[in-house]
Formats: C-alpha cells, sequence, structure tokens
C-alpha cells in the first residue's frame, strides 16, 4: 500500500510536468492543426535557460528562492519569444501549404533547435545547482520531496492562471474563437496571426516551466531532454483530446501515472515504451480522446 | 442623376478559388440607407461577391471601394473596426462559446465597456430569446436562435454597412418574418444593408435596389419593384 | 523589384537578425562569472555577414543584373536536358552503370566507404519512397524495419552460422512482417497522427533492441558478425562489400521502377491522391496500405542485413529517429516519389557533407535548417516526379 502511494505521488509528479508540455501541443493543434514537432524544444530551452539564468543570479549573491522565481520569470519569457520567432519563421509562411509540408518544416525546426541547444551549451549534461532542490519529509514509509510539492503547486498555479486567461479574459475568449471558426473570428475583428503568435507563447512558456521543473527534479538538463518528453506529451494531449485544454491536463497525469506505475509494477526498462502503446491505442481506438477535440472544423 | 459617392462599391472585380474564377468582373454600387438584395442561382457568386468584398477571397483585379477608399488590401479584421461586418452563410457562430461571449466577440475591437453593456442590453431587447439562453453554449442553440446570435453578434460591432448572407436559410417561415423585420428595423436605424438571398422574393421585397448575377456575372441591376415586376425575373427567380 | 519591396525585404531581414541576436545572447552570453558579448557578437557576426551575402545576392539576380550569367547556363541546361531526353535510356543507364562498376578501381578506400554509404541510403530512400511518395503514408519509423534487417542477420549468423545469402531474403521477409505489424493499426488514421504513430513504433523497436538483453545483448550490441562468403570467397575488403551493395541497390531501382509504372503503382498513387475515391472505384485500400509498408520494409531489411555484414557489429544507437528522419529528409528534399530524385537527395544527404568533414559539428544543424528552408522555398524537391500523364491545364 505504501509502495502505491509512494507511485501515486511520483506519478502525480511527473504527470503535472507532462501536463505542462501537453498543454503547448494541444493549444497550437486546437488552432492551427499542426504538430509543432519542436515543442519539445521549448521544454528543453526552458530547462536551459534556468539553470543558466539561476547560475547567473546566485552568483551574484541573490536569495536562492529569489533567483529561482525570477528565473522561471524570465525562462518563460524567453522560450515564448522563441516561439514566436520560430511560428513567424517556419509556420506562418506553410499556413496555406499542405500539412506534410508544415509537419517537415516543424520537424526541421526542432533538429535545428535541438543543435543548436548542443551548439551553445554543449553535449554534455549541464548540472542544475541543488541547493534549491534538495529536503523532504516522511508520512510513514512514504516520502515526498520538497520539490515534488513544488511542482504540483507550481503546475497548479501555472494551471489556474492559464483557465483565468483563456475563460475569462477578452483575448483568451478570442483564442477560442480563432480555434473554433478561424474565418469568422477574422469577419468579427480578431486579427489571427496575433492569437496564434499568443498561443505558441504561451503554450511554450508553460513548456519552459516544465523544463526548470524537469532540471530542479532530476538534477540536470540535456540538449536532447526535450525528444522523448516531447513525444510523450503529445500522447497526453491526443489521450486527453487535441485541442482540449482539460483534456491536456487528464492526459498528462494519466500518461504520468501509468509510466510510473508500469515502471514501478511490471518493468523499469521498458517504461517508456507505455506511454507509446497508450497513444497507439488512443489513436486506434478512440482518436478524439477522453474528452473530445476541439479543433476548427470549419472552411471559406 | 445622383453624384453621391456609393459607401460601397465593386467596379470590375474578379476573384478566384484557385484556378477556378467565381467573380469574372463585378460592378455594383450599394448607397448609404440603402437595401441592395443579390439574388442569383446556386453558384451564381453572390456568397462569394459578399468574401471577397471582405478580403477572405482575394480580389484578382478591380475595385473594392468602401467610403471612396480602396480596401482590396485590407485585412479582414480591420473591416468591422471601419463599420464593415458580415454575417456570413450558415449562421458560424461560436459554438463553443456562450451566447454572451459570441456577443463579446461581436465587439472584440470596440474597448468601451459602458457602451458595449449598453449594447448587450439593446441586443437582448431586440432578441428576448437570447437573453434567456445567454449563458448557454452557442452550439446547443436551435438554427433559427442561431440566426438571431449571429445577426445580434454583427449588430455589436455598431456596423455602418452590413452584409448578409442567406439569412433566411434553413429557417422556418415564421422565424423569417422575424428576421427580416428586424432587418427593416436596422435599415430604418440607418444601417446599410447588402443582402445575399437565395429566396429572391424574400429578397427584393425588402429591397430599395437589387441585382441579378449569373455565374459570376451581374447581369441584371434596377429597383427591387421593378425586378418583382420583371417577367423574366418572375420566371426565372420567382417561380411563375 | 521596385524599391519599396526592397526596402521591405531589407527592413525584415534586419528585424530577423536582431530577433537572432535576442535569442543567441542568452544562450551564449549569462555566464556566472558575468555578462559577457564578445561570443554572441562573433557568431551573429557570422551569420550577419551570410545574411546579408544572401540577401545582396538575391536582389541582384531579381533586378536580373545575374542573366548575363543565367540566361546562358539555363539555354545550356536546357540544350543538356533535351540531348538527355533524346539519348537512348538504355545507353545512359549503361554508362552510368559501367562507372559505377569503374568506380572502386579508381578511388581510394574512403571513397569507396561514402560510396557504401551513399548505396545504402538509396535502397532505405527508394524504400521509403514506396511508403511516403507512392501510397502516401508519412512513415517516421522507417528506420525500425533497417534495424530489424539488421539484428536478424546479426542473431541468425552468430546462433545458427546461417550464411549471408541465406539470410538477405529472411531479415527481408520479418522486416515485411515486422511491416505489416506496425502499418496495420494506423491504416484508419489520417496523416499527421499516422506519422506520431510510426515514430512511437519506431522507437518502441529502439527500446525493444535496447532492452531485450538476452536477444540483442541490448546497448552493447551485437559483435563479431561474419562478411559474407561466397563458394570459399570471403568479402573482406570494402571494395567487395561495395559490388554487394550495388547489386542490391540496382535489384531496388529495378523493382521500385517496376513498382512505379505497375498497377499496384497506380492504386498506390490513387490511395495517395484521394484515399475515399479510391475505396469507392474498387481499390482494396487497406491490402494495398499494408503492402506498401511491406515492401518498403522489405528492402529496408535487405539494407539492414547488409549494414551489420560491413560494420560486423549492431547497435540500438544506430537506428535512432534522427536516422529516420535522415532518410525521410532524403525522399523529400530530393522529391518524393522519383527514382533519380531520392538518389539525388541520398548524394546530397550523405556526399556533399563528406565534402565539408571541418564542419562536421554543424552538420546537423545544417540539416535541420535546411528542411525547414526547403519546405518554405522548394517543396516538391530538387527532381520532383513526373506525373504519369499530363492534366488538362499543362498540355500544349
Amino acid at each position: 500500500m505504501d509502495f502505491f502511494l509512494q507511485q501515486l505521488i511520483n506519478g502525480i509528479t511527473l504527470g503535472s510536468v507532462y501536463a505542462l508540455i501537453a498543454l503547448g501541443y494541444t493549444m497550437v493543434y486546437g488552432i492551427i492543426q499542426l504538430i509543432n514537432f519542436a515543442h519539445g524544444e521549448f521544454f528543453a530551452a526552458g530547462g536551459y535557460m534556468g539553470v543558466i539564468l539561476i547560475s547567473y543570479l546566485s552568483a551574484q549573491g541573490l536569495h536562492p528562492y529569489a533567483c529561482l522565481a525570477i528565473s522561471l520569470v524570465l525562462a518563460m519569457g524567453y522560450c515564448a519569444l522563441l516561439a514566436m520567432a520560430v511560428e513567424q519563421l517556419a509556420y506562418k509562411p506553410l499556413r496555406q501549404a499542405s500539412r506534410l509540408a508544415a509537419l517537415l518544416s516543424a520537424l526541421g525546426m526542432s533538429i535545428f533547435l535541438q543543435n543548436g541547444l548542443m551548439l551553445t551549451q554543449g553535449v554534455y549534461d549541464k548540472p542544475y545547482p541543488t541547493e534549491i532542490t534538495s529536503g523532504g519529509f516522511e508520512v510513514g514509509a512514504i516520502s515526498v520531496s520538497y520539490m515534488q510539492i513544488f511542482i504540483v503547486a507550481l503546475t497548479a498555479f501555472l494551471l489556474v492562471g492559464l483557465n483565468l486567461l483563456v475563460f475569462k479574459t477578452r483575448i483568451g475568449r478570442a483564442m477560442r474563437a480563432t480555434a473554433q471558426d478561424k474565418v469568422m473570428s477574422a469577419l468579427v475583428g480578431i486579427n489571427s496571426n496575433r492569437i496564434i503568435a499568443l498561443t505558441f507563447a504561451v503554450g511554450a512558456g508553460l513548456a519552459a516551466a516544465a523544463g526548470i521543473m524537469v532540471g530542479l527534479y532530476y538534477g540536470s538538463v540535456n540538449y536532447t531532454m526535450g525528444f522523448v518528453p516531447g513525444i510523450k506529451a503529445f500522447a497526453a494531449a491526443v489521450l486527453g483530446g487535441i485541442g482540449n485544454i482539460t483534456g491536456a491536463l487528464v492526459g498528462g497525469l494519466i500518461i504520468g501515472m501509468v509510466e510510473i506505475f508500469a515502471a514501478g509494477y511490471i518493468s523499469g526498462e521498458y517504461k517508456d515504451v507505455f506511454a507509446f502503446i497508450i497513444l497507439i491505442g488512443v489513436l486506434y481506438f478512440k482518436p478524439t480522446g477522453i474528452m473530445g477535440e476541439n479543433v476548427d472544423d470549419t472552411r471559406v | 442623376m445622383t453624384d453621391k459617392t456609393p459607401i460601397l462599391e465593386l467596379k470590375n472585380v474578379v476573384s478566384a478559388y484557385g484556378r477556378i474564377q467565381a467573380l469574372k468582373g463585378i460592378s455594383l454600387k450599394v448607397f448609404e440607407g440603402e437595401v441592395v438584395s443579390i439574388i442569383g442561382a446556386n453558384g451564381a457568386g453572390k456568397s462569394t461577391t459578399l468574401m471577397t468584398i471582405c478580403n477572405i477571397v482575394k480580389a484578382v483585379s478591380g475595385d473594392i471601394l468602401y467610403k471612396g477608399e480602396r480596401i482590396n488590401s485590407v485585412n479582414s479584421d480591420i473591416l468591422p473596426t471601419m463599420g464593415l461586418c458580415q454575417v456570413p452563410e450558415g449562421r458560424r457562430i461560436f459554438p463553443r462559446l456562450t451566447v454572451l461571449e459570441n456577443l463579446d466577440m461581436g465587439a472584440f475591437f470596440r474597448r468601451d465597456t459602458a457602451g458595449i453593456k449598453d449594447d448587450v442590453e439593446r441586443v437582448f431587447d431586440l432578441f428576448p430569446k437570447l437573453r434567456e439562453r445567454r449563458k448557454q453554449l452557442g452550439g446547443t442553440l436551435s438554427g433559427g436562435e442561431q440566426q438571431m446570435l449571429a445577426m445580434a453578434r454583427a449588430l455589436m460591432s455598431r456596423p455602418k454597412v452590413l452584409l448578409l448572407d442567406e439569412p433566411s436559410m434553413g429557417l422556418a417561415p415564421l422565424l423569417v418574418k422575424q428576421i427580416f423585420d428586424i432587418v427593416k428595423m436596422i435599415n430604418e436605424q440607418g444601417v446599410t444593408v447588402v443582402l445575399v438571398e437565395q429566396n429572391a422574393n424574400l429578397a427584393l421585397q425588402a429591397a430599395t435596389r437589387g441585382y441579378v448575377l449569373e455565374t459570376g456575372n451581374v447581369v441584371m441591376e434596377d429597383d427591387a419593384k421593378a425586378l418583382l415586376a420583371n417577367p423574366d425575373i418572375r420566371k426565372a427567380y420567382l417561380g411563375e | 523589384m521596385t524599391i519599396h519591396e526592397s526596402k521591405r525585404l531589407w527592413l525584415a531581414c534586419g528585424v530577423g537578425l536582431v530577433w537572432f541576436l535576442l535569442l543567441l545572447w542568452p544562450l551564449l552570453g549569462i555566464k556566472p562569472e558575468g555578462l559577457e558579448f564578445a561570443s554572441t557578437f562573433k557568431v551573429f557576426g557570422y551569420v550577419a555577414v551570410a545574411a546579408v551575402f544572401v540577401m545582396f545576392f538575391y536582389q541582384v539576380k531579381e533586378a536580373g543584373y545575374l542573366d548575363m550569367v543565367g540566361t546562358p547556363t539555363k539555354q545550356a541546361s536546357t540544350a543538356l536536358g533535351k540531348t538527355y531526353d533524346k539519348a537512348p535510356t538504355w545507353l545512359l543507364l549503361g554508362i552510368v552503370l559501367a562507372a559505377a562498376i569503374a568506380f572502386p578501381l579508381v578511388t581510394g578506400r574512403y571513397a569507396h566507404d561514402v560510396a557504401i554509404s551513399v548505396l545504402i541510403y538509396v535502397c532505405l530512400g527508394l524504400g521509403l519512397n514506396i511508403v511516403i511518395g507512392l501510397a502516401g503514408l508519412l512513415d517516421l519509423g522507417y528506420i525500425a524495419f533497417y534495424g530489424v534487417g539488421a539484428y536478424t542477420y546479426a542473431i541468425l549468423s552468430i546462433n545458427y552460422g546461417l550464411s549471408f545469402w541465406l539470410c538477405l531474403p529472411i531479415a527481408a521477409v520479418i522486416a515485411a512482417i515486422a511491416g505489416c505489424i506496425i502499418g496495420y493499426p494506423t491504416l484508419r488514421m489520417r496523416g499527421d497522427y499516422l506519422a506520431i504513430v510510426t515514430l512511437g513504433f519506431g522507437e518502441i523497436v529502439r527500446l525493444i533492441l535496447n532492452n531485450w538483453m538476452s536477444l540483442t545483448n541490448g546497448p552493447n550490441g551485437i559483435l563479431s558478425i561474419p562478411r559474407p562468403e561466397l563458394f570459399g570467397y570471403t568479402f573482406r575488403s570494402l571494395s567487395s562489400m561495395y559490388y554487394i551493395i550495388l547489386g542490391l541497390a540496382v535489384l531496388t531501382i529495378l523493382a521500385v521502377y517496376r513498382l512505379n509504372y505497375s498497377r499496384i503503382g497506380r492504386a498506390w498513387e490513387a490511395i495517395r491522391e484521394d484515399e475515399t475515391a479510391a475505396e469507392l472505384m474498387g481499390v482494396n485500400t487497406f491490402l494495398l496500405k499494408l503492402l506498401a509498408y511491406a515492401m518498403g520494409a522489405t528492402f529496408a531489411g535487405f539494407a539492414g542485413a547488409f549494414f551489420a555484414a560491413r560494420m560486423k557489429f549492431v547497435g540500438p544507437e544506430s537506428f535512432t529517429f534522427l536516422e529516420s528522419a535522415m532518410v525521410l529528409a532524403m525522399v523529400i528534399l530530393g522529391g518524393m516519389g522519383s527514382i533519380p530524385g531520392v538518389i539525388l537527395g541520398v548524394l546530397a544527404l550523405v556526399a556533399l557533407p563528406e565534402l565539408f568533414r571541418e564542419f562536421q559539428l554543424y552538420r546537423m544543424l545544417v540539416f535541420g535548417g535546411a528542411m525547414t528552408l526547403m519546405m518554405l522555398v522548394r517543396p516538391a524537391g530538387i527532381w520532383p516526379a513526373k506525373r504519369v500523364g499530363r492534366r488538362s491545364e499543362e498540355a500544349e
């Protein structure tokens, strides 16, 4: 029973990370029907910016919590800008082109960004400073680390923020309107280019936060860190229902928990396989996902 | 001969879907305060005309003039801010936004919160059913209610020129009458209306003037009453 | 190009460079010791100079100043093209084949190495071309079949002593079976989902290869794989291996060429263009799609078995997604659906980088950027497929 609860906690932690990354995939697919292959690289870039900033700020003598908070915000901002640049350069010109062309452009960007990180930051793992991250407490035989609490709490906080943005602000309504009917949104005066850029920015910001959390949790980042979590997060987005924000959360948590429980009870080495199996299963049996799709299915 | 500038004018507009020509050189004028109807068979290019005006379909050649200025290269989303608004074919309300949210989107570019609130109330006075359903998702409304919502949403932008594409489509006769009464009322309040309709009778009854489209060309232009009395029109479009 | 357009282009270039600087600096310039700008400006310098060069060149070209060079070149190439069309195909192919056969005799070991790689990727590219170019199935996990073929030969030759020539068809068959297994769930999926699923399968195969210690020896891989033997002669030298892969490549080209112009090829193209319509016309899309996967996998299986024999070693790290992406790029960038296009794509992505060995580190970066650039500028590829038959608008 203790083992089960421990795995549950670990699963929720991992699931939160996947949920944050999945949101970026789902929001972008919801609005322009593109699988942003490069999204995993925003996650990686966020992880890198996090350690770069934290190292710099703490060398300047800032208190660790302040370092973390400022780095979080700045890294999210950086990845938002990066995502907007990538969208403008590699995706916007291909909006009328075939889906294959856009997909391959995204693939090219993914490889480009990954190698950009490699060339600027090196091939080796970049370690995260561990003072901020250590420590935890025990509840019986179950250990909960402060990092885990931080991850879940931050995810919850970001999700509340996203919810507010998307459901309570006018620009959020515009995002939803554009995702539901792009032509009509233009006819009511919504500049879809700006909305799409904003969607990319928000998605990447969330992924960046996930990247920092992962860096803190595992103690290091690597330029290849975006690939596998990226696919798993996409699986989560599809599982929950592509385009559906709540779906991304649900999907992320499920994938995270399945991975942890499978690793714990079945096999540690094959844990990555389970996410892929879920992905294939969902797409085969119920492609619209658990909570249903939310994409623009109208055309002029 | 009037020398008033038309509030909306098309001069020899040619537009295409890819390589297929849809409009082959359309010229029409709409003067302020009028209701102008565009009638014609299916595929004649009526909806394309409205979509071309709004720059959703690009005009390959010709001029589209709004208040005397060429708007060919103005982005679609700017037009509502200039007072030109379209209620496209098929209602196209945002299905997963509530009625209120749909209306808010109609006023997206406006900043005057108080004015928007007033307009929401006015629109609810016009369409009481919408007030009842204001927290409901657009996609759950009936066809008629969606049409009302689409029109209400357009009114939220305080348009000077309103383009309506087939407002009667798929609606019961009673609802159609309601819609057209509202169109009349909007027009009386000063909004110029361009009405595209397959139901030629309704369209011409409501209009000041009319244009007849056939496979991408304007084949006839006259006062609405004259068109209604025209034997060729009666035979082709009014079912006689 | 008008002054106005030119100004806008320079402005866009300038804005782009500013963004680049803004995004580059945090990665290079923020260090715990302090903020530094020198390294960023160095990189930015190179990029800016290159960008200005390209812009300048483009504007000069658009203004027509390059026509002095361009027009005669174009005329020459059109004339060349006409002679190419007039010359009998068998003569041209004969020349190419003769050159290919003579190749190892006039070149050194390094060139043999590159040539073998090129030929392996030609087989892979043409195989993937069947799946994606003909049938229109976006397979991102294609390299899995390559791995299956390679490991099949490795395991069978080491554990059971089977000869290379026997394992070749076995590897192909097993790869084909894998193709059917992987293809089956994807048959009802739409384009982008299909891509991700095949990617997932590719990863699953790699993970299995990496973790099934008893069968595949896990991350350590399988060593001491024997070279092929024929009537007592062991293919020890690279140049001898070259002839084997040349033979395989020629077989692949012939097979793909025949498939291209067969009823099956037509059916695949119908599926690619409009699956519903194809189904309604009596095309058994289910079987044909499965067949496409199987056939594509077969050629990968051949190539894989050869690869194992050539390297004498296989490990899971040779069969990553990046490899799949590279083969995909060769097909797409060269020209989807066209045999010369794929070959050109392979040359561009395998042989060309060898000329720039000093820039090895930037190879993948350039590859990624080139892929995006190609989609933006020339999505049909360098040598696109000629459509069989003409559409009404293209007829003279």
